[in-house]
């Protein structure tokens, strides 16, 4: 069975999702990436979607599977590349992705994680209605 | 009257992969702005998954149509399938009797110009989308 690669750079994972996924092999991605996060005490996951053409609510729904696996195993997830068209269309789709860090490029979502584990887990976010 | 018309077959998911991988090219065929193949694309995706997962199977009929000077893509979406008992219901943002996200029909509603829905309980349903250029 096909499967995504995976690399592990440091402490952290990158995926460069470069086909038009089916269903499956979404799924297996998402189990492929929260095994390996766990077996190598991964603390960041960078996610490049550049060569995706549209990401729809299934897709979507992976995505944030991932960053909620990922931050209860103390990783955080970064998604990279995302075309303004996907974006556009994501939001009008209803999807939009919310808890899941985003950078233009996997330069800077590198940087982004390299400050995350620098700094270590952010303090929790509040909603400003408490004391 | 349609000015080109196919049929494709969806019964696995490859054949999701590959009715999206039609509607980009008749979409890029008719010249559609980029962000307009995307919503296009994105809303076969998720129709045609539907068909596949809550239809069993079905089949995408894609449309070349004209209205004066205009032209856009028709795809209508059928299966045999259970049907949809309550479709105000089904249509609703998050509704889903199948732990998907429920942004399916709402969502490809918004992504399109037109949208329409028959379906009956134990006979199936049909989904007609247009896109206009
Ligand atoms: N082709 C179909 N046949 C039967 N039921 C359908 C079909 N398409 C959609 N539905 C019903 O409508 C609901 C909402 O669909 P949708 O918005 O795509 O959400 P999801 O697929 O995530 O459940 C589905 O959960 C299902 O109950
Ligand atoms: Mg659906």
């Amino acid at each position: 069975m096909d499967r995504i690669p995976i690399l592990k750079v440091g402490d952290c994972l990158l995926v460069t999702i470069q086909v038009d996924m089916h269903d499956e092999l979404a799924m297996s991605l998402q189990e492929d990436l929260t095994s390996q996060i766990a077996r190598y005490g991964s603390r960041g996951v960078l996610i490049d979607i550049s060569s995706l053409e549209i990401v729809d609510s299934f897709i979507g729904r992976m995505l944030a599977n991932i960053a909620a696996m990922s931050r209860v195993l103390d990783a955080q997830t970064v998604l990279t590349g995302m075309q303004p068209a996907v974006a556009i269309t994501l939001v009008e789709l209803g999807m939009a992705l919310p808890g899941i860090k985003t950078a233009l490029n996997v330069e800077r979502g590198m940087q982004l994680l390299q400050e995350y584990m620098d700094e270590g887990p952010e303090p929790e976010e509040t909603d400003g209605s408490e004391a | 009257m349609a000015l080109k018309r196919e049929t494709y077959r969806i019964d696995v998911s490859n054949d999701v992969v590959r009715v999206r991988q039609v509607a980009r090219s008749w979409a890029a065929e008719l010249k559609f702005s980029l962000v307009d193949q995307t919503k296009f694309v994105t809303a076969t995706s998720e129709l045609a998954r539907n068909t596949l997962e809550h239809g069993g199977g079905g089949t995408m009929t894609a449309e070349i149509v004209e209205n004066g000077t205009k032209k856009g893509i028709r795809l209508i979406f059928d299966d045999q399938g259970p049907g949809i008992a309550n479709i105000e219901l089904a249509l609703r943002d998050g509704y889903t009797s199948a732990g998907g996200m429920g942004l399916g029909l709402s969502g490809s509603k918004r992504l399109v110009n037109e949208f329409e829905i028959n379906s009956e309980p134990g006979r199936g349903t049909t989904v007609t989308i247009i896109r206009w250029k």
